[in-house]
């Protein structure tokens, strides 16, 4: 049994037929439920459902509370390398793309990790384009080692590993894995990701499973928004993080709902995603999966970012660059995206506290 | 009020308290005043003895026990590890064993919690288990050792108040070891309940850190903990399912 089987059960579901049906009544039965399921999720992701969006909002808000409290885990992304064999249509490091590659010395990681930790953060995501080559699992592994002495939890967001390579890069001290499927539509998938080893979509849907079998922490998936409809990729995304969630239930499951950024390259073919849309995406997902995490990264701007907070989000990235070597300013390469909250960590920790959040450093150590 | 003892201590507030889930840790201390509790849990995940500032252990005054909990332990093997590094950094020797293997409902491995307490009390830890009410499991907790068994009323952060409450009052009558009442007390008169009913203490965490105001509602939680005991020191009048009639219809044979 993979995800894949359940994706094809919906594949080709009537989602247009399904949304025009969708009645206030139909919304309102969701909304007095206490535990939703799958067709309810889809409900909350209606057209109609946004005619509820202050109703959603107030009961995600009470789920999250009691589930998490008021408290927001912060963490930040270290860039090791851009360099990357994948052609995708969305992507800085596509391999076409004219940019200037980097990839740091365990000596520059390590000055990185330094500049990191001084600002107190204890969570820290590393990331690399896909590149066996220039970036081999051993090269991961070796990095994993020089944080490993500056923060208490790393997560990793590189191409997709086998199991085995989970457990080599578990055992070095990774407790967490982020991968983005990008786009469940498994024919868009195929169209945006032009050439390169990402093309196999099936390799990349399973890799968080893959991850769980390796005994992981926690799993942070999503999908890119705005490369199919999002309505749809919202609903997949919801669906993959109950699968995982229901047969990995020793696992921490979150996910991300990222919007597509402008970049070095950029295609235009997108479906827009508007800041309501990504509200409602939000809410629903917590209405559905109360438990599981929702991670917010710096690619929405400070207001929106700060609103968001009391709706429903546990996890937030702060101080972030995307450029190779950018918190120490030695890179000097092109970003991934462009960031759009710019402030600094302590900037960030003012806003949530000013919120009437806890902001949280540090929620995990190797043991 | 009388005192509660366990692990050599003699505790005169039965309210044990958690610091998850507030929404700013600067106001942990005016809590735990407000509450008079003198057993205080935290995460050991949240320790941070490089940061002054983010470290859990400088917002809980001095004069309190340290309860730390295992939290993110999913087997016996990794709540025993959690507990020596907790000792090891100087959290005293009080644990409290949490070994949740299930993200979604956060319900505690009762088999793996026997096991990792067995290992912990040889090694003179004060622990205290969290479970799921089972006798049997709680009296295996007993044989392996543990200073008192914790109980939940309702699956954490749920505020359901006492769902499980025959199988916590069997607990009560059958166990010799102090039952704590931990999780899913939502209100103060739950944590009277509780405590009405017999047990030893509670521990809130949920109800307190994500009420509006979370010192007055520590105050409300620590009278309702005192009014439950006393009325269970006070003994309750019989309680009877019918009226006593005052002309009773069978008075004639005794004429």
């Amino acid at each position: 049994m993979s995800f894949y089987e359940i994706y094809c059960k919906y594949k080709g579901f009537n989602f247009k037929n399904f949304f025009k049906n969708v009645t206030k009544t139909d919304v309102l039965r969701v909304l007095n439920k206490e535990r939703i399921h799958e067709g309810d999720f889809l409900t909350l992701l209606s057209p109609f459902a946004q005619g509820f969006i202050e109703e959603m909002a107030q009961k995600s808000h009470k789920v999250t509370i009691k589930n998490f409290g008021k408290t927001i885990l912060l963490y930040t992304p270290v860039y090791l390398s851009n360099y990357c064999v994948n052609k995708c249509s969305y992507c800085g490091f596509n391999i076409e793309n004219k940019i200037k590659r980097k990839k740091l010395t365990l000596k520059e990681i390590e000055d990185e990790a330094k500049a990191i930790s001084s600002t107190g953060l204890r969570h820290i995501l590393i990331l690399t384009g896909e590149s066996r080559k220039e970036t081999p699992v051993s090269y991961i592994i070796d990095a994993i080692k020089v944080v490993k002495k500056y923060f208490d939890s790393i997560s990793i967001e590189i191409y997709p590993l086998t199991k085995d390579e989970y457990k080599k890069v578990i055992e070095a001290g990774v407790d967490g894995l982020t991968i983005y499927q990008e786009v469940y539509n498994e024919e868009i998938y195929d169209r945006v990701h032009i050439l390169g080893p990402k093309k196999d979509y099936k390799f990349r849907l399973d890799a968080p499973e893959r991850a769980c079998k390796a005994k992981i922490r926690n799993v942070n998936i999503g999908s890119l928004l705005g490369l199919d409809d999002w309505k749809k990729e919202a609903f997949f995304t919801g669906l993959h993080a109950k699968y995982l969630q229901d047969k990995y239930p020793d696992v921490e499951i979150s996910v991300s709902l990222p919007r597509i950024r402008p970049h070095v390259g950029m295609f235009n073919d997108i479906y827009p995603v508007g800041d309501r849309a990504l509200v409602q995406i939000l809410l629903a997902m917590r209405i559905f999966l109360p438990r599981v995490g929702i991670t917010l990264s710096t690619r929405e701007n400070k207001k929106l970012r700060d609103n968001l907070i009391p709706l429903g989000v546990t996890k937030m990235s702060a101080g972030v660059s995307t450029e190779v070597g950018g918190h120490t300013s030695k890179g000097n390469t092109e970003s991934q995206f462009e960031i759009s909250d710019t402030r600094s960590i302590s900037e960030i920790k003012e806003a949530i506290l000013s919120k009437g959040y806890q902001p949280i450093f540090k929620n995990w150590m190797e043991f | 009020m009388d005192k509660l003892k366990i692990g050599g201590v003699e505790l005169q507030n039965r309210l044990f308290i958690g610091t998850g889930k507030f929404p700013n840790k600067k106001i942990i201390p005016d809590v735990i005043k407000s509450s008079g509790s003198k057993v205080i849990t935290m995460a050991l995940r949240r320790v941070d003895l490089n940061s002054k500032e983010e470290n859990i252990i400088e917002y809980i005054p001095k004069d309190c026990i340290l309860l730390p909990n295992t939290s993110g332990a999913r087997n016996a093997e990794e709540a025993v590890r959690i507990a020596r590094l907790a000792r090891a950094m100087g959290c005293g020797n009080w644990v409290k064993i949490e070994v949740i293997s299930d993200n979604k409902y956060l319900l505690p491995d009762n088999y793996e919690t026997i096991k990792a307490t067995e290992i912990l009390a040889k090694e003179g830890f004060v622990v205290l288990p969290y479970m799921s009410p089972d006798l049997m499991a709680a009296k295996s907790l007993v044989d392996a050792g543990a200073a008192a068994v914790m109980p939940l009323g309702a699956p954490i952060g749920t505020n359901r108040g006492l769902q499980t409450k025959e199988l916590i009052r069997i607990m009560i009558d059958e166990i010799d070891l102090p039952t704590i009442v931990d999780a899913g007390i939502g209100k103060p008169s739950h944590a009277a309940e509780a405590m009405e009913m017999g047990a030893a203490a509670v521990l809130v965490n949920t109800a307190i850190a994500t009420a509006g105001d979370p010192v007055k509602m520590a105050q409300a939680f620590s009278l309702g903990v005192k009014a439950g005991r006393l009325a269970y020191l006070g003994k309750f009048g019989p309680e009877r399912k019918y009226a006593e009639a005052s002309s009773p219809l069978t008075g004639f044979l005794n004429e």
